[in-house]
């Protein structure tokens, strides 16, 4: 791994007394190399000649620094974040800073939403309890670096599916749970009924979004001119809409719902009928764990399995005694299912019991009866004539 | 291990030495041993953060995110909001920093300009014999100076420029300079077929007030006449263009801003988002500046203006003839260390939008193309070498105030 042009040494810690050679393919965490260091420095204070001093103080910053470089290398090897969640207790997870419906923190400070739910399921389905989730709020600027530090174990922010993040970012993303697209929400007053009749108008946008491509791609198509004017945070891309700095704000259709309703009078904003891109939106997790992939893939199918076998929150107990071979091996009753992702067999149990099915999820979430009253549309289950269909649970 | 050398031993090393018959080899040459040391630290260093740099591209590699600089010339696929070369989603990311990097120039050049004015008017305002302009003076340098920069910048923004009416209700000023929450609207000149004579005539103006300047000193230094340098300045700045723009017939069309669809067009734009980083840049910094000055014109001891007095000088000529100058030398290095945190406060551009080079780079192409390493990395970089030219220019700007012992 590293070539090194120096005298092999014997290090010697309280644990173990191997070669400098071997020492540097081991993995060691900082106290062990900090200590040793102090070691080696101690050593050779006692039989230096003086001449020598500086020769040796090059050798020992040679030493520190090959030290510290086998650390990092060692320390950047790809962690399970199974055992990581585990010993910690908490999952942490990755949610916008505040959007109705997905993510937003109530007065108690108590997360919902849906992308709160997959927290949640994996929360439950990992650790057994879905509170278990520590909340970390990111701006859409913010959220891969954020993911590719390790600094979250998930990210759920309704991050759209893209190739080019898929590919390029280190991050692979476990599946989709909201299928959106971008669209244009305009002041009545502005008498605009179709996005074609924006040329010329000035846009707010959140930086850092896929909504920023889609809408350079838009006018460019139909050959008109915008203005981007973009913000770090919702809220504040909702006040520049507001404050009449854009002539509309655009951004995922779901998006615009829940930021309407966060408008001092939703009823003077419309959401034109143009949708001009794909935005499927789901959870991502790091590249290179593929067992924490699994984990967070089959968390969400185990929730739209649910809905397709009709367990919910409510019947899985019954189901999972007495229910037919399908339902008892989503359950946890018969089958592996638990075991092959390195779980205990109650995994999808625990998700349906403790955050409910993915219709569920959705209904007290963004669904007819919330204030954001998204209907399912596409994202129905295919037995209903939506496209939400997970892959076979056996 | 060491005896102590008698003083005899020492002297008798030392003639050996010095008569060329040393037993010492090259490596006690202390000098060759000093290079010796200095290429090992150098190649220890670099070994080091080669090492570093090497295992984060492998660790990089081995999770999957993309390296190199090849994302440079691959299409943005995004627009910025405002640009001073042309720039349409299909360019590059290359031209992006370029644009970036324009933008950050600009905002920084508008910055310093109204901090130095600000800071030096209310920092010679200190001493004014007028109550109230000292109190305002210090409210300024009080409020200004000791309010977070961001919360300013929201200020600014939020509260200021974002309740100005919509663009359909603008403030106007004659039809000409209109003002709404979308940015401040001024008339632009556009030059005819004459008009480079015209800014010839400007740039021959400029150029004969240096010309005149030496020879008014040169003249006074002779014979101890003045010459109305200043005044004659202004009237060549302004009499030169306008005689040759006569004479040409006025080779300028005026073009008005007017609302065409949603917004207004044509003129000059000032966007929100310039104009309040740049108000707050200026005013924060302007306090800072003020301090400056004060603490530059208080280092002169009062000795010095009495002197001043004594010879017959008026009050204002003390100011700008004995102080001022004597003051630049505090004044200067404060100023240095000033710009360069304006140069790196205009960073909080992100928090309202201002697509400077650290929002357009380090926000937006970081976040598309996942790049970390490699946009932070010219980042850095561009904001060291300004501020390495600031610094450059400003130690220049000091020797030539320094005082020259005569
Ligand atoms: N799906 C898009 C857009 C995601 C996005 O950030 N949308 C904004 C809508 S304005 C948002 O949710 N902001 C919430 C926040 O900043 O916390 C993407 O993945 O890039």
């Amino acid at each position: 791994m590293l070539a090194l042009g120096i005298k092999d040494y014997l290090i010697k810690t309280p644990r173990y007394t191997v070669t400098f050679r071997q020492f540097l393919t081991m993995n060691v965490d900082e106290n062990d190399s900090l200590k040793i260091v102090g070691t080696l420095v101690a050593v050779e204070k006692e039989q230096q000649p003086t001449q020598k001093r500086i020769y040796i103080m090059a050798k020992k910053a040679l030493l520190t620094a090959s030290i510290l470089a086998a650390t990092m290398t060692a320390g950047a090897v790809q962690a399970a974040t199974l055992d990581d969640v585990k010993s910690r207790g908490t999952l942490t997870c990755g949610v916008s800073t505040g959007l109705a419906g997905f993510s937003q923190k109530d007065e108690n400070g108590k997360w919902s939403g849906l992308d709160v739910d997959m927290c949640r399921a994996v929360a439950a389905a990992v650790l057994g309890d879905s509170e278990a989730v520590q909340y970390k709020p990111l701006t859409a600027k913010e959220r891969f670096t954020a993911l590719a530090s390790g600094e979250i174990d998930m990210l759920s922010r309704n991050t759209t599916w893209t190739h080019t993040r898929d590919t390029s970012l280190g991050i692979n993303f476990a599946g989709t749970n909201y299928y959106d697209g971008a669209s244009f929400m305009v002041m009545k007053d502005l008498g605009v009924s179709s996005a074609t009749e924006l040329d010329g108008a000035n846009a707010c946008i959140q930086a850092g979004t896929s909504t920023e491509l889609a809408i350079a791609d838009y006018f460019r198509e139909n050959g008109m001119s915008y203005k981007a004017v973009t913000f770090d945070t919702s809220d504040q891309t909702r006040q520049g809409f507001e404050s009449g700095r854009c002539d509309f704000l655009t951004s995922d259709g779901s998006q615009l719902a829940a930021l309407r309703i966060g408008l001092a009078n939703p009823g003077n904003a419309v959401i034109l009928p143009e949708v001009i891109s794909k935005e499927p939106l789901g959870p991502v997790v790091r590249q290179g764990d593929d067992q924490w992939f699994n984990i967070v893939k089959w968390s969400l199918n185990a929730m739209i399995e649910a809905e397709e076998q009709k367990v919910t929150s409510a019947n899985a107990a019954d189901m999972k005694a007495n229910g037919n071979p399908a339902n008892k091996r989503l359950l946890g009753a018969e089958g592996e299912l638990g075991a092959n992702l390195g779980l205990s067999a109650d995994w999808a149990y625990n998700i349906i019991t403790q955050v409910g099915n993915y219709s569920e999820s959705f209904e007290r979430n963004v669904g007819m009866d919330s204030p954001l009253k998204l209907a399912r549309g596409i994202n129905a289950s295919w037995r209903d004539g939506g496209i939400l269909y997970a892959p076979a649970m056996r | 291990m060491f005896k102590q050398k008698t003083i005899e031993e020492v002297k008798s090393a030392s003639r050996k030495s010095s008569s060329g018959t040393t037993s010492n080899a090259f490596y006690n040459n202390p000098r060759i041993r000093g290079f010796f040391y200095q290429i090992a630290l150098v190649a220890g260093l670099l070994y080091f953060f080669g090492t570093i740099i090497g295992n984060t591209l492998a660790n990089m590699e081995a999770t999957g995110i993309k390296t190199g600089f090849d994302f440079l010339g691959a299409a943005a696929g995004y627009d910025v909001l405002m640009s001073l070369i042309s720039f349409e989603s299909t360019d590059t990311y290359g031209r992006i920093f370029v644009v970036g990097f324009l933008n950050t120039l600009l905002v920084s050049a508008i910055g310093i300009f109204f901090a130095t004015l600000l800071g030096f008017i209310f920092g010679v305002a200190h001493f004014s014999h007028n109550w109230l302009i000292r109190k305002i003076a210090l409210v300024y340098v009080e409020i200004f100076r000791n309010v977070p920069l961001l919360l300013q910048v929201f200020f600014w923004y939020f509260a200021v420029l974002s309740s100005l009416p919509g663009a359909r209700q603008s403030l106007s000023l004659g039809e000409a300079v209109f003002l709404n929450v979308r940015g401040l609207y001024l008339p632009k000149l556009i030059g005819g077929d004459l008009s480079s004579l015209v800014w010839i005539a400007l740039g021959a103006a400029v150029a004969g007030i240096f010309v005149l300047r030496r020879w008014a000193k040169k003249r006074q230094e002779l014979t101890g006449q003045q010459f109305p340098v200043l005044k004659t300045s202004i009237a060549m700045v302004i009499l030169f263009p306008l005689i040759v723009a006569a004479l040409t017939g006025f080779p300028f069309t005026v073009e008005y801003p007017a609302l065409k669809g949603f917004n207004y067009f044509g003129g000059i734009t000032v966007i929100p988002e310039l104009m309040s980083l740049a108000i707050a840049l200026s005013v924060y910094t302007g306090a800072f500046i003020a301090e400056a000055v004060r603490a530059g014109v208080q280092s002169i001891p009062h000795g010095q203006t009495e002197a001043a007095r004594s010879i017959g000088l008026r009050e204002n000529k003390i100011m700008s003839l004995i102080i001022v100058p004597q003051a630049m030398r505090v004044i200067v290095p404060l100023l240095n260390s000033e710009y360069q945190s304006l140069v790196k406060n205009s960073t909080l551009a992100a928090a309202v939008g201002y697509p400077d080079l650290f929002n357009v780079f380090v926000g937006t192409a970081l976040n598309q193309t996942g790049q970390a390493i490699e946009t932070i990395f010219m980042t850095i970089i561009v904001y060291f070498v300004v501020n390495m030219v600031i610094s450059f220019l400003m130690n220049r700007f000091n020797s030539a105030v320094a005082l020259v012992s005569r």
